[in-house]
């Protein structure tokens, strides 16, 4: 094969048409292919992925590019369907593949059969794409999750009917409240078929009710062992449920989408188990708690009450105007007796008058003349009191009262 | 009908306990609200201990009928489903 040096040196050197070599186009091109395709076997490449378009049938087309020189490249259909994660331009990445000329165009393109992204893990960076995805569709926003029922009395859980977190899921509940109804939908938590199961299990709860609340459960794992969890229907069937879910998937540090859009998430299936229940003992010690505050109140309640009541009957009771009887009895007793008193005194007042008056009255009364000799003397029969003597005729009947008796006598002179 | 909720009534009593706890109350309106508390601790601690423990399977047959099966915990280490 001639080299450079060789292929100038004849066009140099030749003078006449006859000593060049003239290629067509085709054999030309047929030349660097054959150099190319045999000098480069299946390469690893690394660069930024720009300019990507794709066709109809699904082949994608893009360049690698850095800061110096530009690869194109061909992915077919079925090797972009294998890819965990897509292809966007500006990501890094590295591809596998082999050169190939592509005498229709004239330019050399790199076949891809592999791809990785540079840096981090295929499935790392598909997760990452996929929460930026979701992201924008709203799957993880906090106003769409459903507050978890304090106090459910049938609990859904979907998970592998085997293994660790179902046992430590019953055993907690056993231990916290126990006397709960718990309804198991069995899936496969990884590997064929498990994104499928989990998001048809979801939604069988769904359709047949009954459950207040379902945990999403699986122990923990790698990535890919994990990966049923972060696929896309799953998500979706998380969102959609009317159920609120909490979502317990592989150990403390792995996030999944499903742990994402969830209602709730916990770290473990144990803790899961915890969030849906309170201890059941720690209920009853707040219903005690509030019953004795209860019946301590109403007991004060009803000692102040009755405390009050007391006070104010004794209030009342000095108010009573049957009380105020005896002292008017004692006034009345009191104003009798001076009634009495004054009565008397008024009366043993006027009794010396009168006695007095008596007295004058006995020396002014005739009779008491009488007791020093004098006498009265009446014309009978009208009994009328003679002052005059010579009213007196001869025969007249005359009484004489004296101090002491009466003297009836015939009137012999008068005058 | 409408049962109230458990967590409903026990707020229900916190409120209640706390209301009488605040002394402003007549004594009648403090012996209504006392009955309402033992009213609603009795309706919790029934829900406390009324409850039973079932675990079961759910299962569904080729017409998208759904039915429970008991779930046998001891033998959680065989596969199911």
């Amino acid at each position: 094969m001639p080299t450079r040096a060789e292929f100038s040196s004849q066009h140099l050197e030749s003078g006449s048409q006859k000593h060049r070599h003239i290629y067509t186009v085709s054999q030309l091109t047929q030349d660097i292919k054959l150099i190319l395709e045999n000098a480069l076997d299946y390469v690893w490449v690394e660069g930024e992925v720009s300019g990507m378009s794709r066709i109809s049938t699904g082949t994608v087309f893009f360049t690698l590019k850095d800061e110096r020189a530009q690869l194109k490249c061909v992915l077919f259909f079925n090797t972009a369907l294998s890819l965990k994660f897509q292809i966007k331009n500006g990501i890094k990445i590295i591809v596998f593949g082999h050169i190939g000329v592509y005498e229709r165009s004239g330019n050399y393109q790199l076949y891809v059969e592999k791809i990785e992204p540079l840096g981090v893990g295929s499935l790392q960076l598909a997760l990452e794409q996929l929460k930026i995805k979701l992201e924008k569709e709203g799957l993880f926003d906090s106003s769409h999750k459903k507050p978890i029922p304090y106090l459910p009395s049938c609990i859904g859980i979907v998970t592998s009917a085997t293994g660790a977190a179902i046992k430590d899921i019953l055993k907690v509940i056993d231990r916290r409240f126990r006397d709960v109804e718990i309804i198991i939908n069995p899936v496969r938590v990884q590997g064929e078929g498990a994104k499928e199961d989990i998001a048809e299990a979801i939604r069988d709860f769904n359709r047949f009710g009954k459950v207040e609340v379902i945990i999403l459960a699986r122990g923990g794992g790698s990535i890919e062992d994990l990966w049923a969890f972060n696929e896309e229907q799953v998500a979706y069937a998380v969102y959609n449920s009317r159920i609120p879910i909490i979502c317990a998937v592989g150990h403390e540090r792995d996030v999944t989408i499903s742990d994402l859009v969830a209602d709730l998430r916990a770290p473990t299936p144990s803790v899961a188990a915890e969030l849906v229940l309170p201890k059941k003992e720690d209920l009853r010690q707040a219903v005690e708690d509030y019953l004795g505050r209860l019946n301590f109140n109403i007991r004060h309640t009803l000692e102040v009450n009755a405390t009050q009541h007391k006070i104010a009957h004794k209030k009342l009771q000095l108010l009573n105007p049957v009380l105020k009887i005896p002292h008017y009895r004692q006034r009345l007793v009191d104003l009798d007796r001076q009634l009495g008193m004054s009565i008397k005194n008024f009366i043993g007042l006027r009794a010396a008058r009168f006695q007095k008056v008596i007295e004058k009255l006995e020396t002014l009364s005739p009779l008491g003349i009488l007791s020093r000799g004098y006498s009265i003397t009446f014309k009978l029969p009208e009994e009328k009191i003679i002052k005059d003597a010579g009213a007196l005729g001869k025969g007249d009947i005359i009484k004489t009262k004296l101090h002491k008796g009466e003297i009836v006598s015939e009137v012999q002179e008068a005058g | 009908m409408a049962e109230i909720k458990f967590e409903e009534a026990l707020k229900k009593l916190e409120k209640l306990v706390q209301e009488l706890e605040e002394g402003d109350l007549s004594l009648g309106d403090a012996l209504k609200k006392y009955q309402e508390g033992i009213q609603l601790s009795q309706l919790c601690s029934q829900r406390l201990e009324d409850a039973k423990k079932k675990v079961e399977l759910l299962t569904k047959n080729k017409k998208g009928e759904f039915s429970l099966k008991p779930f046998d915990e001891s033998k959680a280490d065989e596969a199911s489903a």
